[in-house]
C-alpha cells in the first residue's frame, strides 16, 4: 500500500474493509457556493438532542400523535391495491391534478383565489424555496427577509449565494418603515433586491404575525420598488384563537405563495407546494423537473385522499389544542423560572417562542452548558445572515409534552443562571458583535430530525 | 484485506454515541469501527452508553467490547470501571490510568515531572477567579504564559471550547466561552510550530508508535470545522520532518504511553516548537476513529487494516480477560 505523502496532496481516506479508496479532493475542488457546507460544532451539540435524557426544545418536529393511523394505513393499502399502477409510475412535473385542485380549496380558507394550474407540487415547501432562489437569484443578488428569518430558506439563499438583508420586526410583524428604508439604502447604492421573502403568519423563529393593517402597505412597498414577494405560509391554519389571516397573495395576484402539508398533516410525505403568477410557473415547472423530475406520485395520491376522505380541518384543530396546551405550558415556566432581564413573545399560533436574554449572554456560546444541563434550544445567530441574534434563542414548544416543556424551562433558567454567574465574575465581558466568519462554520441550528 | 477467509469470528460490541459534546463525534468513530471489524468477519453489536447497555451486556455478551466513545463517557474510565466490574474484557486502557490521562492538567503535571516536555499552564476552576477577582488573576496568567495563549477545557476533546486569544482584551470573553464546557479552565504557552499526532498500538509483543501524522489545516486552526470536513485539512504522513525528529516523535509517544500506563492504543498529541522539542499536548486513550481521524490515517500510512488492527486488540483483550 502506497503511503501518501507531501507529494501526494490528494490523501487517501482509508476505507472500512479496504476496497477502492476514494481521493478526498481539495476544498477548492468543491464549487464556490459549497463554502458553508462544513462541519459544524454548534450541530454536532445538537446530537445529544436525540437522547430521551435531554428536554429538547431546539427542533421543530411536529407533534403527529394525534394522527389517525388505523385509517390512513386503510388508505395506503387501498391506493396500492386500486391504484398502485399510477402511485407508483412517474407523475407531471408540476403534480397530481387532483391534488392541486385540492390545494385550491385549502387556500380558500386564507381567501386566496386560484387557478390549479399555477400550483406546482413540490417536495416540501423547502424544496420550492430552493427553486424560486435558482430561478430569481443569480450569486451576488440581494434578497430581503425578516430578521431573524427560517434557517432553512437563509440555506436555499446562501446556497444560491444571494446576499441576505435583514428587515426588522416588532410585536405586529414586518416594519412597513423598515422595509421602506431598506429599499431606499440599496436603492441608493443602485441595487435592487429580488424578491421579499416573508412569514407573514406564526413566524419561524419569531413567533409574531404579521399585523392585517400592514399587510396591504408591504404589498405596496414592493410594488413601488419593483420587488417581488414570496410568501412563505407553512402555519397559516395553526392559529390558536380559530382566526385564519388573509394572506397577501389573497390581496395581489403577482405574490409567489408557498404552502405545505408538513404541518397540517405529515412532515414525512413532503408533500408542500407553489402558487405562482403564469409567468413564473414555467420556468419553477423546467426547474422543479430538473431537481426531481416529478414530486412523488404516491405521496401526493395520498395526501389528496386524505383530504378528500377525512375531516382534516378537524384534525388541524385537534393539533392546534395539542399546540396551544404546550405553548401555555412553555410560556407560565418562562414566567415562573426565568431570571430577570428575559423578555419573550406570545404567539397565537405556530411553533415558536423567540427568548431575548438578560445583556451580555451569548446564546451560542451558552449551548454547550445547556447540553451539559440536559437542555437544547436553537441559538439565535442561525436565523439570521449577518452575525446578529446572539442575545436570542428559539424555543419550540411543538414536539415535547407540557411536563417535559415545564422541565426544560427549569433547566434552561438554571442554565442562565450559572452563565450569569460567570459572566458577574468577568466583568459581563462585551463580546466584539462577530461578522460571520468568511470560511463557513457550518449549520448553527439542529437538524430537521431534531424533535 | 480479507477478500478470504475471515481473520477473526469473535463478537465485538462497539460502543458509541454516549450524552457527552463529542457524541456525534463518536457516532462516526462508532460506525467505521463496526465497519471495520465486520470486514474482517467479526461479528458487531452497536451500543449506545444508555439505559439498556449493562442488560446488552448481560443477555448478548460479547468476547470483549471496543469503546467508540469519546469525552468523558468514553475516557474518564467510568465506562472501563464499569466493564472492569462486569468482568467483561474490552480493548484500551484501564480505568485508573484512563482518568489520569483525561485529566488534562493530571497528565501534564505527570509528564513534566518525568521530562517530557508540555506546554507551561495553569488550571483554575471559575470558583478561583470569582474568589480571588478575575481581573488580578488573569494578569497573573498572562504575565507567566504571555500572549497569544491558549485556553481550553481542562477535560474534553475535538477541540470543543480551544481557543488561542490573542490580546488581554479578549480573555474575559473567552473565558466565559470555556467556562461553558467545564468548570476548570486550563491556559497553556501557545507553542508554534508543526502540528503532529502520534499513535501508538500493542499489535505485537511490544506497543510500537505509528509514523507520526503532521496536521495541516487550510484556516490555520485546527478546530472542530477542520476537523470533520473532508478536505479542509491536509495530513501528511509521515509528517515533513527530517528522520530524526520523526524518531524522536515515536520515542516520546511510546514514552508517554507508557509512563501513563496506557494499554492497547493511544494517541499523543502535539507540536513540534522552532527548536525541535516535542511538546505534548495531550495523550488520547479513546482516539478519533472518523474518515477524517488522525489515528486511521496513521495505520493506513502503515499499511495496516484498522480491523486487522483492532481485532488483533481484541485478541489481546480476550486473553486478559
Ligand atoms: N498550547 C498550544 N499551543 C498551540 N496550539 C495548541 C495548544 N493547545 C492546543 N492547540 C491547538 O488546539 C487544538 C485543540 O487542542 P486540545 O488540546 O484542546 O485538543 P482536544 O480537544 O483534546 O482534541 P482531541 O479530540 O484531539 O483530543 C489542537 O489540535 C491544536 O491545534
Ligand atoms: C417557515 C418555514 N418554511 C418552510 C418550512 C419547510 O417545510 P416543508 O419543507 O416541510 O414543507 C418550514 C419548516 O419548518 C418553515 O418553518
Ligand atoms: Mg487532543
Amino acid at each position: 500500500m502506497p503511503v501518501p505523502s507531501a507529494a501526494d496532496p490528494e490523501r487517501r481516506l482509508p476505507v472500512p474493509g479496504g476496497g477502492a479508496h476514494p481521493a478526498v479532493p481539495p476544498a477548492e475542488r468543491f464549487a464556490a457556493r459549497t463554502a458553508g457546507m462544513t462541519a459544524s460544532e454548534i450541530r454536532a451539540l445538537f446530537a445529544v438532542a436525540s437522547r430521551p435524557e435531554v428536554v429538547s426544545l431546539a427542533g421543530g418536529m411536529p407533534n403527529l400523535a394525534a394522527l389517525p393511523l388505523d385509517a390512513l394505513s386503510v388508505e395506503v393499502a387501498d391506493l396500492v391495491a386500486r391504484e398502485g399502477q399510477v402511485a407508483l409510475q412517474y407523475g407531471s412535473a408540476q403534480g397530481v391534478p387532483a391534488l392541486r385542485e385540492q390545494i385550491c380549496e385549502v387556500m380558500r380558507l386564507e381567501g386566496v383565489n386560484a387557478d390549479p394550474n399555477d400550483v406546482v407540487v413540490t417536495v416540501g415547501s423547502q424544496m420550492a424555496l430552493d427553486l424560486v432562489t435558482r430561478i430569481y437569484c443569480d450569486p451576488g443578488d440581494v434578497v430581503l427577509a425578516e430578521g431573524p428569518s427560517y434557517v432553512g430558506a437563509l440555506g436555499s439563499f446562501a446556497a444560491y449565494q444571494a446576499r441576505v438583508v435583514h428587515v426588522a420586526m416588532d410585536a405586529d410583524g414586518l416594519i412597513p418603515e423598515a422595509l421602506r428604508d431598506a429599499l431606499r439604502t440599496l436603492g441608493a447604492q443602485g441595487i435592487t433586491p429580488k424578491f421579499l421573502y416573508t412569514i407573514p403568519n406564526f413566524h419561524n423563529p419569531a413567533g409574531v404575525t404579521l399585523a392585517v393593517e400592514r399587510r396591504s402597505e408591504v404589498l405596496e412597498i414592493c410594488a413601488e420598488y419593483g420587488v417581488a414577494v414570496i410568501e412563505d405560509n407553512p402555519y397559516g391554519l395553526l392559529g390558536f384563537s380559530g382566526r385564519v389571516y388573509p394572506a397577501l397573495r389573497s390581496m395581489d395576484p403577482g405574490v409567489v405563495y408557498l404552502g405545505s402539508f408538513s404541518k397540517t398533516f405529515a412532515s414525512g410525505l413532503r408533500v408542500g407546494w407553489a402558487l405562482v403568477p403564469p409567468a413564473v410557473r414555467d420556468r419553477l415547472v423546467l426547474a422543479a423537473e430538473s431537481a426531481t423530475l416529478c414530486p412523488p406520485s404516491f405521496n401526493q395520491m395520498l395526501v389528496s385522499r386524505y383530504l378528500e376522505g377525512h375531516d382534516w380541518r378537524s384534525q388541524i384543530k385537534t393539533f392546534t389544542e395539542v399546540y396551544r396546551d404546550r405553548r401555555d405550558a412553555l410560556l407560565s415556566a418562562l414566567e415562573t423560572y426565568l431570571p430577570e432581564g428575559c423578555s419573550w413573545n406570545v404567539p397565537d399560533g405556530g411553533f415558536y417562542v423567540w427568548l431575548t436574554v438578560p445583556e451580555g449572554v451569548d446564546t451560542k456560546a451558552m449551548l454547550p452548558r445547556a447540553v451539559t444541563a440536559r437542555v437544547a434550544y436553537a441559538s439565535g445567530t442561525g436565523f439570521y445572515a449577518d452575525g446578529l441574534g446572539s442575545r436570542q434563542l428559539r424555543l419550540s414548544y411543538c414536539y415535547p409534552t407540557p411536563e417535559r416543556i415545564t422541565e426544560g424551562v427549569r433547566r434552561l433558567a438554571a442554565v442562565l443562571e450559572a452563565e450569569l454567574d460567570v459572566m458577574r465574575t468577568f466583568g459581563s465581558p462585551v463580546r466584539s458583535a462577530s461578522p460571520p466568519p468568511a470560511v463557513g462554520r457550518g449549520p448553527q441550528t439542529p437538524s430537521p430530525d431534531t424533535a | 484485506m480479507t477478500q478470504n477467509a475471515p481473520v477473526s469470528e469473535r463478537t465485538v460490541a462497539v460502543l458509541a454515541g454516549g450524552l457527552s459534546h463529542e457524541r456525534e463525534v463518536s457516532l462516526r468513530s462508532g460506525r467505521r469501527l463496526a465497519g471495520a471489524l465486520r470486514a474482517v468477519g467479526v461479528t458487531v453489536r452497536e451500543w449506545d452508553a444508555d439505559a439498556a447497555l449493562i442488560e446488552h451486556l448481560r443477555a448478548d455478551p460479547p468476547d470483549a467490547v471496543a469503546i467508540a466513545l469519546h469525552g468523558g463517557e468514553g475516557e474518564n474510565g467510568a465506562i472501563q470501571a464499569v466493564l472492569e466490574l462486569l468482568g467483561v474484557p474490552f480493548v484500551g486502557t484501564a480505568a485508573p490510568a484512563c482518568r489520569r490521562a483525561w485529566d488534562k492538567p493530571t497528565a501534564k503535571a505527570e509528564l513534566a515531572r518525568a521530562g517530557l516536555d508540555t506546554p507551561d499552564w495553569v488550571a483554575l476552576p471559575h470558583a478561583t477567579f470569582r474568589e480571588l477577582g478575575a481581573r488580578r488573576v488573569l494578569d497573573a496568567m498572562v504575565e507567566r504564559l504571555g500572549l497569544p495563549l491558549m485556553l481550553k477545557p481542562d477535560q474534553g476533546g475535538s477541540a470543543l471550547g480551544a481557543q488561542v486569544v490573542g490580546t488581554a482584551e479578549d480573555l474575559p470573553a473567552a473565558m466565559v466561552s470555556c467556562l461553558a464546557y467545564a468548570d476548570t479552565v486550563l491556559a497553556e504557552r501557545f507553542v508554534a510550530g508543526t502540528e503532529v499526532a502520534v499513535s501508538v498500538v500493542h499489535d505485537g509483543p511490544e506497543p510500537r508508535a505509528l509514523p507520526p501524522v503532521e496536521v495541516d489545516a487550510k484556516g490555520g486552526v485546527y478546530d472542530y470545522t477542520a476537523r470533520y470536513t473532508p478536505g479542509a485539512t491536509t495530513f501528511h504522513c509521515p509528517a515533513r520532518l527530517d528522520a530524526g525528529l520523526l524518531e524522536k516523535l515515536q520515542e516520546t509517544a511510546l514514552a508517554a504511553h507508557r509512563l501513563l500506563g496506557l494499554r492497547d492504543l493511544s494517541r499523543m498529541d502535539a507540536v513540534v516548537d522552532d527548536e525541535g522539542r516535542v511538546q505534548i499536548l495531550e495523550v488520547n486513550v479513546s482516539p478519533g476513529l472518523t474518515d477524517t481521524s488522525l489515528l486511521p490515517t496513521a495505520v493506513d500510512a502503515a499499511g495496516r487494516d484498522l480491523g486487522e488492527l483492532y481485532a488483533a486488540l481484541v485478541e489481546r483483550a480476550v486473553e486478559r480477560g
